[in-house]
This record gives C-alpha cells, structure tokens and sequence, in this order.
C-alpha cells in the first residue's frame, strides 16, 4: 500500500480574459485520483468559468490546463468527455423534453461501436441492447428506475439534479464535476447529497471536483479545498485551515456565514 | 398486467395490418380506374412526395433544431439528375433542340432507382460542402446560407452557360412518369421508413440531444459539427430524391419550378403537421396538398345573382391559404400532431376523450 498521489486534474497558471474582464487571474491547483476537493468563493469570483476552461467551453488565455498528464488546449467538449471528464451545470441542462430514460441513454453512446447506417438499419443491435442495459443499471443504482418514463422537465428539482449527476455519470467519467450540486436543497436534502457524493465516488471509483456554497457540505467531504477571489487563488488547505484562515473569514465567510 | 399487454400488441397488429390493406385498396382501386380518377391520384402522388420532403426537412428542423430553408434547392438538384438521366436517350435531340445536348451527358441514362438516388446523393453531397462553413455558426446563418445556396441553384440551373446540360430555360420535358401510383407508394413508404427508422435510432436520440441543449449534448461526448451536418446531409439526400420523384411526376420541369415558393409550401406542411412529428408531416403533406385544390374554386370568376364578385380571381385562392395558414400557427401552433406520432392508443384515446366531452356537454 503505497500512498504515491496520482495527479489527475492540474491547471496552471490559467487566465481568462473576456474583453477587458479577467474572470480568472493565474489559478493553479491540482487533484489527485479518489479525492473529493472543493472550490469555493462568493459569486462572480470565476468558479464556473474555472469549470468552463477544464472542460472546453472556454479556451483559456494562457497557461494549462491537463488531465492525467494530457494537456487539454484546444480540445472541443465531446473530445474531454470522451477522455473522462463528466460534469454538471450550474443551471441544469437536462435534455428538457426527452425521457429519463433517454436522457441517460444519451450519454451512453459515447462508448458505442456503431454507426449512422448499422444504427438505421438496426445492425447494431447487440450494442444497443449493451447501451439500455447499461441505463437501467445506473438508473436502478441511482433510484430512478420507476421515473424512467417521465419527461425530463417534469421531474422535481431535488431528483433533476440527480438526474444530471447519472448522465454525467453514464459517459464513464474518471473525474466528476459539479457546478454547485446543492444550490437549492434545504439542510436535509444536502445531507443527503453529502453522504451520495461519498457514496458515488467510492463506486464508481471517481475523482470530484466540486464547486460549493453550503458550508457544511464542504467541510464534511472535501480532503482540499481551494478558494477563490476575484479570479485569484486567495487560499487552500484542509477544512479546517480553511475555516481559519482570515483572509478567507474577510473575503468568503465573513460575511453571510457563520464559520 | 401481461396479458392486457400482449392483447394490446396483437390488436395494433391487427389494425396495422387493416390500415396497410385499406391504403393497397385505396391504391389497387385507384390504379384499376385510373382514367376515371387521374385528378386524384394526381393529388394523392403529389402529396406523397410532399410528404417526402416534409419528413426530410422535420429531421433538420423538428428533431435537430436546425433551421434549413434550402429544400427547393435540394429538390431541383434531385429533379435535375433524374431527369437527366432518365429522359429517352431517342427523345433527348428533340428535349435539347434550341442549343444541343452536352457530349457528356449525351449517352448517360441510368434506371429510374439509380437514377432517384444519384439524385439524392448530389444534393447530400452539396449539403456537405455548404454545412462545412455554416454548421460551424449559429443556426440563423444557416436558414440564410440555404435560402441563398437554394436561388444560386435556381440561378445555376437558368444560367445560359448551363443550356446544353440542364436546357436554360426551356427546361426539360420527356421525363418518364411513374408506372403506377404503387412506384409513388413503394418509394415514399421507403424512404420515410428509413428516416423514420433514423429517428429512432441512438443517432435519432443524439440529434434530439442537440436539439434539446447544445451544451449538454456536447458535455455528454456529443460532437456538435459532426451531428449537425449528418443530420443536413441525410435530410437533403431524401429531399434530392423527392426532388426526383417531382420531375417523375410532373414530367416537364424548370428553374421556376424550385422557386423558393416551394420552400415554404413544405415548411408550412411541417408548421401545420407539427414540428417534431413525423406522422404530422404525412398528414400535413395531405391536407395542405388537397386544401389547395379544395380552394381552388376562389381562383374561378363567381357571379351571384348576376353579380361578379371581384375578389374571386386566379391568385384569391392562396390569400385565404395564406390565412388559414395564419390562424393555425397563431390559435394551434403545435400543428395538427404536436410532437406526437400516430398510435393506436392515441387515435382510441382520442376518440374516448371525445365521447367523454360530448357526455359532459350533455349533462
Ligand atoms: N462568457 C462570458 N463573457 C463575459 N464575461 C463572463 C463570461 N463568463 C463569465 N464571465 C464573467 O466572469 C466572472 C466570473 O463568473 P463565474 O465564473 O460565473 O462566477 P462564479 O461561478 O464564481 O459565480 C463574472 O464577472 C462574469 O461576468
Ligand atoms: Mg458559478
């Protein structure tokens, strides 16, 4: 049992600029293989643009961006997908109007071995088979099952929410991103989540990434966490460095939580 | 549970195979007394074309959430190989008498199929030398570069250099007919079977994904470009081989007949059968097509009681079209179908729901 840190996700140096606005400032960090690590400031600070230059939206200034030692610039969304990066939205993008089912199967023809001609003509079959058996597993390991049926929009908040988690999670990510995973649960709901996020990355021996505003939540899961301001770094460290740190008090808690 | 089920299953397929023998009734009988008939058939083959295109152009703008105006374009590019490969090698001096026929394409004649699908072929391969550069922006760009690339066809097509290929403006007659309304049926069945079987297939689901949310198509591994433009390329490829059928139909065809008039007919059937809906395209492609001919009596002179009315002459016809057209996307604008396809259940649901209101009213 050695304990070597396997890096997975590193970003240094990264800026990103929009016109004259710098939304990130030179953030480096890196997570390593099985951790749950935190990334955390007040609004505007450049937390889901962060998300957004990992993942191929935005292409960041300058500096780097890597997965497992890859260097990600110029690669398109789908390409990161594929690599093993899966992540959710701040605002959920579900496909609105498409079953549960569907939204889930969706994601799982990334793995496919087929075609446009062998699908329409229906010679794909096994691999189809392979992608719907696949859904109803993760569906039944998420609870979804019996919802598999309904319309996407149609589904509470609470459980949109896990659903965006099992499509992200049906592309077969190695590194898992949530853009604040629990913004509209109460106390109860975000337990809850707490205890699915530990549960999830220990079964689908996943990396997270996560972007967070309640507090607790953070300190219960996260072995780092770092914090952003104004598009700068301004700390990081366990939990409890974090909860101590004065700059972070000023910056971050001072204001409307109590730390 | 599983019994009611099986019940269900075997009375679709009964009823299935009632609707499929009705149509083949409707068609024998149709094709036995044709003489009798040719007005109707007439508007039956040309919907069934419609229907084509209509479905083709739903796969891009219905399930992809593409905004493509080029069908016309597509559908002469379609015609005109057709044509030119199928018109009687003996006929084609006297087709090409004003400036001669081209050497190259003299001699080049091709089966009636080969010939559909060549034509498809050379609009999909157009589409996917447009869709390059315009795929890439937003979707706007593309309703306006298909719309232009649609006139640069027409422009092409009447341009005086072209005259030994597709005839200027003369444009080209002797094409072959259909040998029954059967081939009409055999060719529209297939090919909206096949972008129906499209539709439903994991490829359906990523255009549908597209449709739904660019962003989350991609952060679900879905290549945006690559999507898109399969999409455009196979819908132009059906719109080619409606394009083909057309001139089969019509037998004579020229650059007027792509107009971008033609465009708009097929959107509205789109608009009017349900965007999203194939079986909303079939049924709109019929209703448009033979409404327009139930109207046509606005185009004839009317006098009552010795007076002539002025506003019934050629031409009133498409404004009482153009307005029905108006009240159905502003009162009814999910169309006739909405994003829904024929079932069976439906159909009994519907009738159920009815029976229920007029019992309501009753009461
Ligand atoms: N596409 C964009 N164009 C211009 N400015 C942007 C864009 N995306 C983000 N920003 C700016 O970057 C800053 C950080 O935004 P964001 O990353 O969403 O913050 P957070 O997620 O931390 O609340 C904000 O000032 C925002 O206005
Ligand atoms: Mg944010």
């Amino acid at each position: 049992m050695n304990e070597v840190k396997e890096n997975v996700l590193k970003m240094e140096n990264v800026v990103m600029q929009f016109g004259g606005v710098t939304a990130i400032d030179g953030l480096s960090l890196e997570v390593n293989r099985g951790e749950i690590v935190a990334l955390i400031g007040p609004n505007g600070a450049g937390k889901t643009t962060a998300f957004n230059c990992i993942t191929g939206i935005y292409q960041p200034t300058s500096g780097v961006v890597s997965f497992k030692g890859e260097n990600l610039k110029g690669k398109s969304p789908d390409c990161i997908t594929r690599l093993g990066i899966a992540r959710t939205f701040q605002n959920i993008r579900l496909f609105s109007n498409l079953t549960v089912f569907d939204n889930v199967l969706i994601a799982k023809h990334l793995r496919a071995h087929d075609n446009v001609f062998t699908a329409t003509l229906r010679l794909n079959l096994k691999e189809e088979d392979r992608m719907r058996r696949e859904t109803e597993k993760l569906l039944r390991e998420q609870d979804l099952y019996e919802l598999k049926d309904e319309i996407a929009s149609s589904l509470p908040y609470g459980l949109q929410r896990r659903l965006e988690i099992a499509r992200a999670l049906a592309t077969s990510p190695e590194l898992l991103l949530l853009d604040e995973p629990a913004a509209g649960m109460n106390p109860q709901e975000t337990q809850e989540l707490t205890d699915f996020i530990v549960k999830i990355r220990d079964q689908y021996h996943l990396t997270v990434f996560m972007i967070e505003h309640h507090m607790d939540l953070v300190m219960q899961i996260s072995e780092r966490i770092y914090v952003l301001n104004f598009g700068k770094l301004i700390a990081q460290g366990s939990s409890e460095e974090i909860q101590n740190n004065p700059e972070v008090i000023e910056a971050y808690l001072g204001g409307s939580e109590d730390a | 549970m599983k019994y009611d089920f099986s019940r269900k299953k075997k009375r679709d397929a009964v009823l299935d195979l009632l609707l499929i023998a009705v149509v083949l009734g409707i068609c024998g009988f149709l094709e036995a007394n044709k003489y009798n008939y040719s007005y109707a058939i007439s508007i039956i083959e040309r919907s069934m074309i419609y229907a084509v295109v209509a479905v083709s152009m739903n796969l891009v703008n219905g399930f992809t959430g593409l905004f493509s105006l080029g069908q016309a374009g597509f559908m002469a590019l379609g015609a005109y190989v057709t044509a030119i490969l199928t018109i009687p090698v003996s006929q084609r001096p006297s087709v090409y008498y004003i400036s001669g026929i081209n050497p190259l394409i003299a001699n080049l004649s091709a089966p009636i199929t080969l010939a559909l699908i060549l034509g498809g072929l050379v609009a999909a391969a157009c589409a996917a030398l447009i869709g390059i550069p315009v795929l890439r922006l937003k979707s706007d760009y593309l309703a306006i570069a298909t719309l232009g690339f649609a006139e640069i066809i027409r422009a092409l097509i009447a341009a005086p250099m072209m005259d030994t290929i597709t005839n200027g403006s003369y444009g080209l007659k002797s094409i072959p007919g259909f040998s029954s309304i059967f081939q009409v049926l055999i060719l529209t069945v297939v090919s909206i079977g096949l972008m129906v079987l499209l539709i439903n297939s994991s490829y359906g689901r990523m255009f549908k994904a597209v449709r739904e949310d660019e962003i989350a198509a991609e952060a679900m591994g879905i290549n945006l470009f690559h999507t898109k433009e399969l999409s455009f390329v196979i819908s132009s490829f059906f719109a080619g081989i409606s394009g083909g059928m057309l001139a089969m139909f019509m037998r004579s065809i020229d650059s007027k007949t792509f107009q971008v008039s033609l465009t708009y007919d097929i959107l509205l059937i789109v608009v009017i059968g349900g965007i999203g809906s194939v079986t909303g395209s079939v049924l709109g492609a019929f209703v448009v097509t033979a409404g327009r001919e139930l109207l046509r009596f606005f185009d004839e002179p009317l006098t009552v009681a010795g007076v002539s009315i002025p506003l019934f002459r050629p031409g009133f016809r498409m404004v009482i079209f153009s307005i029905l057209l108006m009240v159905v996307v502003l009162f009814y604008s999910r169309g006739l179908m909405g994003t829904n396809e024929f079932s069976w259940d439906g159909i009994f649901g519907f009738f159920r729901r009815k029976r229920k209101a007029v019992k309501a009213e009753g009461r």
